[in-house]
């Protein structure tokens, strides 16, 4: 699908298709918005402008709402009720559930059958499809961007432009080609790749840019992986990430609630087919990374963009030839309370956080609970594993996960943000170390004075057993 | 949002890298339906001790003589993380009209200049040398002028700044950007005329 003979981006294909109006010297490009995400943290402020403005939403048919931010985890009453304890929690929802009701937006409330995380319900009810412009007042909203969509977080005004005009004013980004070949080694997952592409780019190296992953570990992943890769696109500074779609793709779409199906199928399938980059298209970027070299990753510090291979040693500040960026590291170990050269591997580990939006689908769920079947979670440490929607939780307990995990000693959960964004009482206690599946490890994150280092599910599990920070590939191997 | 034309303010430094909106306000405080009160969680852990409410004096922003700073000035890569537009609700709310760094997120970055909180990208001398500056002498003033595009420091240097020419009219005229799209309302009903709908979450 080339222009005039020259060839285009994924990306280039995808915006050029949305634009209801060209950028200009004077404007941003006036976007359309095929699918807005919506939840209760951050969309009352933008309803309550409509209703001030007199507006209405002119696409109740695009939007789709549901509960996750602060949403409790805690376990269903005797009348099969997620009870809310939080005041302000009840209210916030109240309201969401009332604006829903009142501009007639269908939405998932807390306990029902299709109610999870946005991020996870969007690609599981087949609503995410190629091709598609996809918002959501959350920055994770780039996860969309493993099917081939252009999805992006926005703040809340932009909510109310999407509400009340399905349309958005964006300056168009750059393109970075983010390479990612060869094979991933046993233990090795796509969460591993997605840290050591911010741990290399930086947490600010992809602003003003679109990720485009690429290269034959990225086809390798199922659609959950490059889900994990491309929910982190935000970590690394760009606002969105895509995956080129592929058959893969269309096999997860297929057959879902909203997915076309019949006639319609086949001509999505067409349309589909013509998205990916065209050969010769030029990035305005371009990094690769090797698959094969990569070891488990983990954070040590501040944010996702100081992490390193599970076996290295911690960064000393006195080799940062940069001064702030000495600073930087200086005060995150200081937060962190680990030691310049200090190896993490070994280090004892109070909670272990099995969820969020990155790592808390089937997939993530089996891994871990591979990993702790038969096994014991350490003594004094606390494992939580949170699904990341109703239907993930269903599937799980269909297959037996939620005994493997309560039998090990882990809490089983009802779905939701939880312990990611730790609005909802799920949080760590000050001076407490975790090994989070979550995105961001910034101070206090998963609760005040917490200390979190990310890593995969396999490696969250395998310290639970552990109960210190431990590599997968040693108890992998010990089970050989 | 009131019209933004000039700034006179003095500064406040908080040299850090990669400030991101956790720091700028935790996630605890986004349980609210409004906009209002949430300067007092600006900055809250690092601003109060561990009871959440007795300021820590050691925090730059609890100094007295810093009392009534209106531009802040941040290490690198300001407002990363979360899209949470109470960060800068939270930063207008403390008293704050402008923050300049050496770059800033994109998401924060549109959020606060929806909000009249200009965001002001400069090189890293500069930065440094308001570093410095708001050390040494708390009264340190700068002026901006956004018409021109200029921040002016204390020894009479303008160093200009960037700034989209759209988000410059909304500022300079106090409009939000949503008249804008509403204008467009029959280019959109077009648009919807010739792409088909990709999904009804209605159904």
């Amino acid at each position: 699908m080339t222009v005039n003979g020259s060839p285009r981006t994924l990306f280039e294909k995808v915006w050029s298709a949305h634009t209801v109006r060209d950028q200009s010297e004077d404007t941003p490009a006036v976007l359309y918005i095929d699918l807005h995400l919506v939840h209760e943290v951050t969309s009352p402020q933008a309803f309550s402008m409509l209703r001030e403005r007199g507006l209405e939403v002119r696409r109740p048919d695009l939007t789709i709402g549901t509960m996750d931010h602060s949403t409790p985890t805690t376990p269903r009453n005797e009348l099969g009720i997620i009870p809310i304890a939080d005041a302000m929690a009840a209210k916030q929802l109240d309201v969401f559930s009332k604006n829903c009701d009142d501009y007639g937006i269908p939405m998932y409330a807390l306990g029902g059958e299709h109610q999870g995380i946005v991020h996870v319900i969007g690609p599981e009810k087949g609503l995410t499809q190629p091709g598609m412009t996809i918002v959501c007042g959350d920055s994770h909203t780039s996860t969309h961007g493993a099917f081939g969509a252009l999805a992006f977080g926005i703040g809340t005004s932009e909510v109310g432009h999407v509400l009340a005009t399905q349309t958005l004013l964006q300056n168009k980004p750059k393109t970075m080609a983010v390479n990612v070949e060869g094979r991933l080694g046993d233990g090795v997952t796509a969460k591993d790749i997605i840290l050591a592409i911010i741990a290399k780019i930086g947490i600010g190296g992809g602003t003003g840019h679109v990720f485009e992953y690429r290269g034959d570990a990225i086809r390798g992943l199922s659609m959950e992986g490059r889900m994990t890769v491309c929910n982190m696109s935000i970590e690394g500074g760009a606002r969105a990430g895509m995956v080129a779609p592929d058959d893969t793709t269309f096999e997860y779409i297929s057959g879902r609630r909203h997915a076309p199906s019949g006639a319609d199928w086949d001509a999505a399938l067409e349309l589909w087919r013509e998205l990916p980059t065209d050969d010769g298209a030029i990035f305005d970027q371009e990094i690769t990374i090797r698959a094969d070299e990569l070891s488990p990753m983990i954070t040590y510090g501040t944010n996702p963009g100081m992490g390193m291979p599970i076996t290295a040693a911690v960064p000393m500040p006195a080799d940062e030839a940069d001064y702030n960026k000495k600073i930087a590291l200086e005060k995150a170990l200081n937060y962190m309370e680990l030691a310049p050269g200090q190896r993490l591997l070994g280090k004892a580990i109070d909670v272990v956080f099995i969820g969020s939006c990155t790592n808390s689908r089937i997939s993530d769920l089996r891994q871990a609970a591979d990993f702790v079947r038969g096994r014991k979670v350490a003594d004094g440490v606390r494992m939580m594993v949170v699904p990341g929607s109703q239907p993930v939780k269903q599937q799980a307990e269909s297959e037996g996960l939620d005994e493997i995990f309560r039998a090990a000693g882990a809490e089983w959960r009802e779905a939701g943000c939880s312990m990611c964004i730790a609005m909802n009482g799920d949080q760590l206690q000050p001076g407490q170390y975790a090994v989070s599946t979550s995105n961001r490890n910034f101070e206090g994150r998963q609760g005040k004075g917490g200390r979190t280092f990310l890593a995969s599910p396999l490696t969250a599990a395998a310290s639970a057993i552990a109960g210190v920070v431990t590599d997968p590939r040693a108890i992998m191997s010990s089970t050989l | 949002m009131d019209k933004l034309s000039h700034i006179e303010g003095s500064v406040v430094a908080i040299p850090v890298n990669d400030i991101d909106t956790d720091q700028i306000i935790p996630a605890r405080f986004l349980k609210v339906t409004d906009k209002d009160g949430l300067g007092k969680a600006a900055f809250c852990d690092w601003r109060y001790v561990e009871d959440g409410e007795t300021p820590n004096p050691d925090f730059i922003l609890n100094n007295p003589a810093y009392q009534g700073a209106s531009v802040l000035v941040a290490g690198d890569n300001f407002g990363c993380g979360s899209s949470r537009e109470h960060a800068p609700w939270a930063l207008l709310g403390a008293g704050f009209k402008a923050v300049i760094s050496t770059d800033f997120a994109d998401i924060f970055r549109n959020n606060a200049l929806k909000n009249g909180l200009l965001p002001i990208i400069v090189d890293r001398d500069t930065q440094q040398q308001l570093f410095s500056l708001a050390e040494e002498d708390p009264s340190t003033s700068v002026s901006v002028d956004v018409e021109a595009q200029t921040l002016t420091l204390p020894d009479g240097r303008a160093v200009a700044f960037p700034l989209d020419g759209f988000s410059k009219f909304c500022l300079l005229n106090g409009v939000d950007q949503l008249g804008y799209l509403l204008a467009l309302d029959d280019e959109v009903s077009a648009f919807e005329a010739s792409n088909p709908q990709r999904v009804v979450t209605t159904a």
